[in-house]
């Protein structure tokens, strides 16, 4: 949640240079009409119906997801009972319900390699390389697809004797069961999350980095700066911001992972998440009320995480000027 | 100041909402007259909408056709079909609201003792019983929910030729003898001895279904509602489980457990590729349509009990099919249980799936004769004490008709997951014991 704010966080106008005047004549224009007060509301009504949307489908299932967790619900029962704490009792006197985070930390390798290659591609593809909008396509394509037909295509690659048994024979791997086995099932499953996700987080820092100011390149160029130093000193400086927002994401990702593994193994074969646990609990064992409470702790470890972040690494103004 | 405005905004349009949802939810008081047959067909009219788990017959006309057959009798009744393709899923999420249509397949998922919240009485257990078996399986305070249209009895479906190749002929009678069997299977035939479905999951829940057919007891499921320890030596669950766990631990199943797929699996079975499966007797009618299409012969697909044998024969547990309910909201009840009633009777649906009719002095269907001929004994299990089960069942959180819980003996059996037999057996004893000490 603290992500869109920060993306859309927009150096503060003073310091910069004046900008174009396009937007500053945008900018001021409600203003004006608000101290005149005929039109106050205007903004409000395009809002209205986004807003409906997000509290329909998202604020107002939260607030009763919290009130389930103080309740008994077995997920069909017209009726409920108050049980207080209890669920939350139950759950963190079973340490065995949180095992399951050690498989977190396999996305959260992979989000790592996932950052490091999306910012990789999209520095190579910011440059004026041969046939980019064609790689930009290829590299992002992945993003597009649909969750469930993601698990179902890699089932296939992953099968014993399937795509990738096959390709790795050429160069003398031998087969391996890359779900079937414990100890691969969770790099092979965080494999497919990077090649799903590292297109958006590619797409994210072209952006930004499309958005430096082109004379800081001719500068550093001027300067006989290398490419990597350009890197290292013109754009990692510039789109931080949207790293450490990638970051976020990607840390909070890893401890909700839910779609890849539920579809291709169901949680089996020690590839069970957090999300998936509780889906569990909830649909399988009629413990609603148990899975909302786990539900909200699972809220509150990401907030928690969150902010410790944003307190050891905290969102500096860039300035690129 | 704009985001403080903005909150309020959204606090304010979310208690809204939230009220409003909270005014229309509840509800679901149960009628307390039991749905009757309706005596004169030609009276009963209204549209009723039947929920339905097969999205087969519904895509293939074969629903229109059992609508058209019940307008010969009922002119005046629309029936619309619904078909689902995770019915448990959608069903128990749209039995939250009033509209679940008018006549569905019980899910699995309801447990027992809310079955009045939720559906109209069919009748009283002492006057359906006489007619159909199973009605203890949806019975609360001697009222009937729901009637089966259809009984399974479980087993191995096996392909004959590829047992033969193996040099095996009758059916093995202790679990170690079927675990011979199908190293013999493994050792003369290039055939998967084992498929164990274990991807898809739900094949699996079957071996749940085992239960009954070591012990040859009825009782079996109510006796396991007062047993502490239901996998210790002896008991029915231990033999059942042991038999699967040796089966995937002596490697006789597929290489790759996790890439298996039902779909696939029928082609697998009637092509000679696999040998056995563990299944309800509805299996063998799709699998001998796979033999067909491979080419194969489709009499090569046989079914054989679960092996172990009491007093020298074979024991197979009958258990329901899903059960016809009738929503405790519907307008148009008499047409909805007319329709149970004549799907139930008349339709022949049971017979064209080769199936056991819940209609009681049914003829047994084709595909079960050789169990006939060998005297097996079927067993219908008794289902007084269901509602205490399943509440030990979801408190334990082992879900004896789960995934998880075969899945997890398969993980550990072929050396994915820590542990040994005795440790899965004594985890889940004390698993139930503790539940049973916390339920009344």
């Amino acid at each position: 949640m603290s992500a869109p704010r920060t993306a859309g966080r927009t150096p503060p106008a003073r310091t910069l240079p004046p900008p174009d005047a396009a937007r500053s004549t945008t900018r001021r224009r409600p203003r004006l009409r608000r101290r005149g007060g005929a039109w106050w509301f205007t903004p409000w009504l395009y809002l209205l119906a986004p807003l409906v949307l997000l509290v329909a489908f998202t604020w107002l299932p939260v607030v009763d997801m919290f009130s389930y967790s103080f309740t008994d619900w077995d997920g069909i029962s017209p009726t409920r009972n108050w049980v207080g704490l209890d669920n939350y009792t139950d759950l963190f006197t079973r340490p065995q319900l949180f095992q399951v985070f050690w498989v977190s930390l396999f996305y959260l390798g992979a989000s790592a390699v996932q950052i490091c290659a999306a910012l990789y591609f999209a520095t190579v593809l910011s440059f004026d390389t041969r046939l980019r909008n064609l790689f930009k396509g290829i590299l992002f394509f992945p993003y597009l697809i649909n969750g469930v037909a993601v698990g179902f295509v890699f089932l296939y690659f992953f099968q014993p004797g399937g795509t990738l048994d096959t390709v790795l024979h050429w160069f003398g791997v031998g087969p391996h069961l890359w779900l079937g086995d414990p100890h691969l099932v969770n790099t092979s499953l965080a494999g497919v999350s990077v090649w799903r996700f590292m297109g958006l987080n590619m797409v994210l820092f072209l952006g930004a980095i499309q958005s430096i100011p082109p004379q800081l390149y001719e500068a550093a160029a001027l300067d006989g700066a290398s490419r990597w130093q350009q890197f290292r000193y013109v754009i990692a400086p510039s789109i931080r911001p949207i790293i450490s927002l990638s970051v976020i994401l990607a840390v909070s990702g890893s401890l909700s992972v839910f779609e890849i593994p539920f579809i291709m193994t169901g949680g089996s074969n020690n590839s069970e998440t957090f999300v998936i646990q509780t889906i569990k609990l909830a649909f399988n064992f009629n413990k609603t009320g148990l899975a909302s409470a786990a539900a909200v702790v699972l809220l509150a470890i990401v907030l928690l995480v969150t902010w410790v972040q944003r307190l050891l690494f905290p969102d500096e103004r860039v300035e690129q000027s | 100041m704009r985001r403080t405005a903005l909150a309020a905004t959204a606090v304010v349009l979310a208690m809204g909402l939230a009220a409003c949802g909270q005014g229309s939810g509840g509800g679901g008081s149960s009628a307390d007259d039991a749905a009757q047959v309706p005596a004169d067909p030609a009276t009963v009219t209204g549209t009723i909408t039947v929920l339905t788990n097969r999205t087969d017959q519904v895509q293939d006309g074969t629903a229109k056709k059992y609508a058209a057959e019940f307008n010969k009798l009922y002119p005046h009744v629309t029936v619309k079909f619904q078909g689902l393709t995770d019915y448990e899923g959608d069903v128990k999420i749209r039995m939250n609201s009033k509209n679940y249509g008018d006549v569905l397949s019980i899910p699995n998922s309801v447990p027992l003792k809310q079955y009045p919240t939720f559906f109209a009485s069919l009748g009283t257990s002492a006057d359906l019983s006489k007619t159909y078996d199973f009605t203890d399986h949806a019975t609360v305070d001697g009222k009937v929910y729901g009637i089966a249209n259809i009984g399974t009895a479980n087993g191995f479906v096996y392909n004959k030729a590829v047992w033969k190749q193996a040099g095996v002929t009758d059916w093995p009678t202790t679990p170690q003898q079927f675990v011979d069997d199908l190293k013999a299977v493994k050792a003369r035939t290039g055939a998967t001895p084992y498929y164990t479905n274990y991807h898809d999951g739900w094949p699996m829940t079957n071996w749940g279904n085992a239960l009954g057919s070591p012990s040859c007891d009825p009782a079996a499921n109510d006796k396991l509602a007062t047993t502490k320890d239901p996998w210790g030596p002896g008991q029915d669950l231990n033999t059942v489980d042991s038999l699967l766990y040796d089966v995937v631990h002596e490697k006789l199943s597929e290489a790759d457990p996790n890439t298996t797929n039902w779909e696939n699996s029928k082609a697998l079975i009637g092509s000679g590729k696999v040998a056995t499966m563990w299944l309800g007797s509805w299996a063998v009618v799709q699998m001998r349509d796979a033999a067909e299409k491979a080419g194969k012969n489709p009499d090569d697909i046989g079914f054989m009990p679960f092996p172990t044998q009491k007093d020298g024969h074979f024991c197979s547990v009958v258990r329901p099919d899903y059960q016809y309910g009738v929503n405790v909201h519907s307008k148009n009840k008499a047409a909805a249980r007319a329709w149970i009633d004549w799907f139930v009777n008349r339709s022949g649906d049971a017979r064209a799936a080769l199936s056991i009719s819940s209609v009681k002095g049914s003829p047994l269907p084709d595909d079960l004769k050789p169990f006939q001929d060998a005297g097996v004994q079927f067993v219908h299990m008794a289902y007084g004490r269901t509602a205490q089960v399943d509440e030990i069942d979801k408190a334990s959180e082992i879900g004896l008709n789960s995934q998880d819980y075969p899945q997890h003996i398969v993980d550990v059996a072929r050396g994915a997951a820590g542990g040994d037999k005795d440790s899965i057996f004594d985890d889940l004893n004390k698993k139930w014991s503790d539940a049973l000490g916390t339920v009344g």
